[in-house]
Parts: structure tokens; C-alpha cells; sequence
């Protein structure tokens, strides 16, 4: 026996004492098969997947997104059933079928993912669910990897979500376990919200797990609760309400929710990681943690604000929680603006503090990073370069067009953006300018948010009309190497149905429709381009050459799912 | 042990940062300490500026290392030294690449290992952790390589630390 220090339960002073015997390896596949583990070094990412593995979830769906994507990665590796989905939306509304069905299922995107799914979420609160059916939603406060810097928060709030906040592996496991019971007993979606340094940071976690007890899927009629037609959804709304003042009344009393102790010169009110950081810059504070954020136990933090001269809201992002406060007659003190942008952390939230608005010095930028040697994009920004084009663009590896030497994008706003961009500068723009918009878009990208986007091409023509390429690595390669359904390959990359985009395009009603490899035919891409734009036609070019980091992998899958079928042959 | 241990490891994507600290993380975790390791994903795959932060102690709070407080600053890519350099604190101690003689490295792409050898030498995490830790995070037929590789890299910490 050795001493072992308790992870995570961050005003624990004693230590706790842990066998050594059991050990579980860490990184290998076996690691997760090998039981009766103790304790693991987890990523919340894995954490997370691994509480979805113990807790028995039916199906975890999503999209690839920085910081969410290894959850599911990791839960199918697990031995877990994980799928990706063209898009957040879609996942989403597999999600909420499976527990209308009384399973459990676990939905995971990136923060601006929820944008996508926020459609099937804002209705979902109302339908509510018989399972359980849980959203892990990855905010990135100082965009690491992102578009923008939005807050999961705000749509839990508009959509009437319940919101559950870990700061480290250890509480993204056990909140995990948490939000699941928590939706299946209130019948409501709930979001698990992480940041970037709670999806990527790894920690130490006890595991602890428990099966939820929802009983097997079935099917029952329930139309009043979920056909959403006006006379459905009026009593519909009401009954969401009341469900979130429940919770909130639960929340007040919530083991989630606890006060750290502290002298009661200061007071500080945290959730997520935030709380990590607020506990080290002021370790003599009092601080009131919040795991359970929204709805938010107000009287519990009236309370706790009472108890302290000064209370201070240190959060990440947007000053949600202290609104809510103000909102209560809670008279709390938030974050100056200007710490707002960016990720917090130790030495930001004692400026915060010490309520310190001097300038911040900034980091010494490294090197940033750029399209591989090798990428098979980089003969097409070049062509786009060279031939000054005006470049509609779009979210992937391919953002890195816009880095020297191509600077060849001109816009990149949102998954999908390219085609609808591009469509109305052509519109507007005079016709010489016009002619040299061209849109490029990435093979996952077009699947997730693209096609909508054609359809709007084939149906609102311009005048000079459109050229969409389409850039195919065969991979969603920004976000780590993901499959998708035009790779005809599933999460686990075992073979499946996939869309042909070629076809998609002619049986849509584009009339030219052309496959070009970029690597072995940088001149024939080009002269397409070229002849394209100097028409007034409708032109998808597909540019398809794979992903320079992903050839060797997808030959071996290739051959495994041959050799797979070869064996059935014969079996049969 | 009182305080938090906090290193820094820094370098361009692709030269194994993550798996470097990934060992020294595991490491510090079997020895029986509390660890946090927080490091940025995503764009960094593509060549860029990557850090990875590895803290240990009794309890470890918030996972990143706050800006001017590591005691250990590894830096792989001598390109990298400027944009790293502000997290090191007073009386911290800077580890480069250049203390090693890649030559004599078993494999050129072993560098990442060999600075944990390095690095080994100033820290207080027993040896058969570090090497328990360089058997669960890399292949099998990896282990020998990098057990011979981690022992380079502490002879070169100890002529480091017999310098200072």
C-alpha cells in the first residue's frame, strides 16, 4: 500500500489511499477491456466516452469537431457504438429518435456544431424524451481551432437546457453518469458543457461506474408530447418551463453545487475549469462551484453572495452566469470586458481579482501552421493563386489556403458558407469580377452543410454562372483523420454505403460535372478551371487526390474490408 | 512532496510532443502523484508551434502551467525558443535539443523520448515509472529503442545538471 492522492476533489485535503495492484494501461485498446481498473490518466474526452461505456449508452452520434471529437472516437474503441453523422443536426435528431425509443444516446459536436443542431435542440426541450439523451457540447474559449468564440451557455439558456459543467477528467466522468440520469428523470435533453482544457487536458480519474436503469427500448405512442403542431406544442412549452423550474429547485439542493471553504473577504462563484483556475490564483477565497449551471440555484448563491464582502463571477466567455445573477437581484460582481475574449487562467483570473485592466502582454506568436508538404490542396490554391481568383471558402485543412504562400481564400465563415458566398458575390459583383469567384469546398465539408448549397446553385443560377470545387482528400483531415459518408468508410472504418458526390451533383441538375486528380494532373485542373469560369455554365469540378497523412491507412482498410469479404465468400 | 512540479514542453507539430509528455505524465501519475497535462489539438497537427503542460504534486488545480512559473521549459525546436521562453520562471531550468547528440540516437524521430531521459535527471519520479510509462505509450516493438534512447538523453542530463 502507497499513498495515492485524490484527483479532482479540488478542497480535499487528506489523501486518500489507492491499491497499487491494479493498473490500467493507458493508451493501448486493451485498456479499455481490461476491468476491474482503478484509476486511469484520462483525457475528459476519454473520460467522457468511458462513462458512456459503464453507464451502458445505446449510441453515441456526431461530427468531427476540435476539441469534441475523440469522445466518440474513443467510445468505439471502447467497444462502444459510435457513429458520425453527416452533420451536428442530423446526429442530433439520431439522438433524440433513440430515446424517444428509450435508449440512451449521447450527441457530441463543437460548440459552433450546436448552431447546426440547434433546430432539433430548441424543439427537443419541448418533445422532451422517454431515454436519455445527453448533448456534450465543446465550447473553445480562445479559439484554438475555431471560428468564433460563442458560448454553449447562451443556447442552453434560449432553448431551456439543462447545463452540467465538469472542470477536469474526474467531473466529466462522474457528470457524464450525471446528465444521463439527469435527462431520463426529467425527460429532457441536457447539455454537458466542456471547454478545450477539460476535452484535452488529461487527469487522473477514479472510476466508479453505474448502469442506468431505464429498462429496454420500446416503442409507445405518445403524440400529444411529440407531434409539435401548435395545439401539441403550446401545452408543450409550458410543461418545459415547469420542468425547468423544477430543476432549478433541484439544483438548489444538488451535490454539484458546493461551497469550498474560504475566508469571507472574497467570494467566487466558478464553473468548468474556471474553477480550477479561480481556487489556485485565490486559495484563500470562498468559492461557490457550480457543476449544475443552468437552470442555476439562485438561492443557494444569494445565500453565498450574502455570506462574502465582495463576489466575484470568474467565468470563460461570455458573462453568462453573472447576468443571471443580476437578473435575480444578485448583486454580484462580474469579469471586466476585457476578459472576455480569450481563455482565463491562472494568472488572468488573479488580474481579475485584483480587478487589474492594464494592457496584458501578449505571447510571442510560434510558428503557425500551414498545408503539409505533400497536401494535395496545395496544387489547387496555387492554381487559384496564380490565376487571381476570388476564393469563397470554407472550414478544413483547406483554410490553410489563406497562410503565404497562396493566399487564396477570401472568405471562411461557417460549414457550408463557400457555395451560398460564393452564389451571391457572383449575383452582385460586375461581370469581370464575378466571373473569378469560384467557391471551394472539402469533401466532409460539402456533406455536412454543401449540398443545401448546390441546390441553391442549380436553382438560383447567375447570370455568369458558378464554379464549386469541391476539394476531395477522401478524409476529414483537419479535425484528426475522421470518416464521413462520402468516404464510404464508418467511424471504426469498416466499409459502408457512401455518397458519390459526381453523382450527387448530376442527379441534383448540375450540367458539368468533372473529377480531377490535383496531384497527377495539376494542368488539367487547371485549364477545367479556366474553361469553367469563362463560361456562363454550372460547374462542379471535383479535385480528388487523398490526404498525403492518410494514404497508408486507407489502403489498409481497403484491404482488410477486401480480405473480410473474401473470407465471407467463402464461408458462404 | 509540497509543491507543484510544472514543465513546459514546446516544439513544432509532428516532432512527438505529445507523446513525450504523454510518458512524462504517466510517469509522474504511477509514481503516485497527482497530474494534470493540458496541451492545444487541431491546428497544431499541421506543422505549427505546439506546447504541451505537465503539472505534478500532492494536488494539482487548474491543468495549465500560469505563464513565467515553469521549472522546466523543454524546447525540441531551436526555431521555437523565443515563442516559449516567457513560460519559464525565475531560477527555472531551460532543456534543449541541442544537448543531445542526435547521431548517436537509435532513431532520429526517438528525440522526444531522449528529452525525457534529459529531463528524467531533475525530476524526483523513480525510474521504473519512467520506464513502466515508455511501455504503456508506445509499441511494443518501440520499447528497446526507447529504453536505450531515454538512457542517452540521461547521460546528457547528467552532464547538464554536473555544468549548472
Amino acid at each position: 500500500m502507497r499513498i495515492r492522492i485524490a484527483p479532482a476533489i479540488i478542497d480535499c485535503d487528506q489523501p486518500i489511499f489507492y491499491k497499487t495492484q491494479k493498473r490500467s494501461r493507458l493508451r493501448s485498446m486493451e485498456a479499455y477491456t481490461v476491468d476491474k481498473v482503478d484509476r486511469a490518466l484520462l483525457t475528459g474526452n476519454e473520460a467522457i466516452a468511458r462513462a458512456c461505456l459503464d453507464a451502458g449508452v445505446e449510441l453515441g452520434a456526431g461530427y468531427p469537431g476540435t476539441p469534441s471529437t475523440e469522445i466518440l472516437e474513443s467510445f468505439s474503441a471502447m467497444g462502444g457504438r459510435a457513429q458520425w453523422a453527416p452533420n451536428e443536426k442530423v446526429a442530433t435528431e439520431v439522438g433524440l429518435g433513440v430515446a424517444f425509443g428509450n435508449g440512451a444516446a449521447v450527441v457530441t459536436m463543437k460548440h459552433v456544431g450546436l448552431n447546426v443542431a440547434a433546430d432539433t435542440l430548441y424543439t427537443a426541450t419541448h418533445t422532451g424524451v422517454t431515454g436519455a439523451l445527453v448533448l456534450v457540447v465543446a465550447d473553445d474559449p480562445g479559439m484554438h481551432s475555431s471560428q468564433n468564440e460563442q458560448d454553449t451557455r447562451r443556447h442552453a439558456i434560449a432553448s431551456g437546457t439543462p447545463v452540467l459543467e465538469p472542470a477536469d477528467s474526474q467531473e466529466a466522468y462522474d457528470y457524464m453518469f450525471e446528465a444521463l440520469e439527469m435527462s431520463h428523470k426529467w425527460g429532457t435533453p441536457v447539455i454537458l458543457r466542456t471547454t478545450t482544457r477539460v476535452n484535452h487536458s488529461r487527469s487522473i480519474v477514479t472510476l466508479n461506474p453505474r448502469r442506468l436503469s431505464m429498462g429496454e427500448p420500446f416503442f409507445k405512442h405518445d403524440r400529444r408530447s411529440r407531434v409539435m403542431v401548435p395545439g401539441n406544442a403550446r401545452p408543450a412549452h409550458k410543461r418545459m418551463r415547469q420542468r425547468l423550474s423544477d430543476i432549478g429547485a433541484w439544483s438548489e439542493q444538488c451535490s454539484l453545487n458546493r461551497v469550498l471553504e474560504g475566508g469571507s473577504d472574497l467570494g467566487i462563484i466558478a464553473s468548468g475549469v474556471a474553477a480550477m483556475h479561480a481556487r489556485e490564483a485565490a486559495p484563500g477565497a470562498r468559492l461557490l462551484k457550480l457543476g449544475a449551471s443552468y437552470p442555476p440555484p439562485i438561492e443557494k448563491i444569494r445565500e453565498f453572495a450574502a455570506g462574502v464582502k465582495r463576489c466575484l463571477v470568474v467565468e470563460e466567455g461570455d458573462p453568462v452566469m453573472f447576468e443571471l445573477c443580476r437578473v435575480a437581484g444578485v448583486m454580484v460582481e462580474g469579469k471586466p470586458e476585457m476578459y472576455r475574449f480569450g481563455e482565463l487562467d491562472v494568472n488572468r483570473v488573479r488580474r481579475i481579482v485584483a480587478g487589474d485592466t492594464s494592457p496584458e502582454s501578449s505571447a510571442p506568436g510560434g510558428k503557425p501552421p500551414q498545408l503539409c508538404q505533400g497536401c494535395p490542396h496545395r496544387a489547387t490554391f496555387d492554381i487559384l493563386h496564380r490565376n487571381d481568383m476570388i476564393v469563397s471558402g470554407d472550414i478544413g485543412c483547406y483554410t490553410l489556403g489563406v497562410m503565404p504562400p497562396y493566399e487564396a481564400l477570401d472568405s471562411c465563415v461557417c460549414m457550408g458558407a463557400a457555395i451560398g458566398v460564393g452564389l451571391g458575390l457572383r449575383h452582385v459583383l460586375p461581370e469581370a469580377q464575378a466571373r473569378r469567384v469560384v467557391s471551394v469546398i472539402g469533401d466532409s465539408t460539402f456533406v455536412h452543410s454543401g449540398i443545401t448549397g448546390l441546390a441553391e446553385m442549380v436553382y438560383n443560377p447567375p447570370s455568369t454562372g458558378h464554379v464549386v470545387v469541391i476539394l476531395d482528400n477522401g478524409i476529414t483531415a483537419m479535425t484528426g483523420m475522421q470518416e464521413h459518408p462520402g468516404t464510404g468508410r464508418r467511424l471504426d472504418h469498416s466499409p459502408t454505403g457512401r455518397v458519390v458526390y459526381e453523382d450527387l451533383a448530376r442527379a441534383m441538375g448540375v450540367p458539368n460535372v468533372v473529377v480531377i486528380d490535383p496531384q497527377k494532373d495539376p494542368a488539367g485542373l487547371e485549364r477545367a478551371i479556366l474553361n469553367a469560369v469563362a463560361k456562363n455554365e454550372l460547374w462542379v469540378i471535383i479535385a480528388r487526390s487523398p490526404c498525403i497523412l492518410v494514404v497508408k491507412s486507407i489502403r489498409q482498410y481497403e484491404k482488410e474490408a477486401l480480405e473480410k469479404k473474401n473470407t465471407g465468400g467463402k464461408q458462404e | 512532496m509540497e509543491r507543484t512540479t510544472n514543465i513546459v514542453i514546446a516544439g513544432l507539430g509532428g516532432q512527438g510532443i505529445i507523446t513525450a509528455s504523454d510518458v512524462l505524465s504517466d510517469a509522474a501519475f504511477l509514481d503516485g502523484n497527482d497530474v494534470k497535462k493540458a496541451e492545444v489539438h487541431g491546428m497544431s497537427q499541421r506543422g505549427g508551434f505546439v506546447t504541451s503542460d505537465v503539472r505534478y504534486g500532492r494536488l494539482v488545480l487548474s491543468p495549465m502551467v500560469p505563464v513565467g512559473e515553469a521549472d522546466f521549459l523543454v524546447v525540441f525546436d531551436a526555431s521555437q525558443i523565443e515563442s516559449a521562453r516567457h513560460m519559464l520562471g525565475k531560477g527555472g531550468r531551460f532543456l534543449q535539443a541541442s544537448a543531445i547528440d542526435t547521431a548517436s540516437l537509435p532513431a532520429a524521430k526517438a528525440l522526444n523520448v531522449a528529452l525525457m531521459g534529459m529531463l528524467s535527471v531533475f525530476l524526483d519520479i523513480s525510474e521504473s515509472a519512467w520506464q513502466e510509462a515508455i511501455r504503456r505509450n508506445l509499441p511494443e516493438k518501440l520499447h528497446d529503442i526507447n529504453f536505450r534512447t531515454f538512457e542517452i538523453g540521461r547521460q546528457a542530463g547528467e552532464k547538464e545538471k554536473n555544468h549548472a
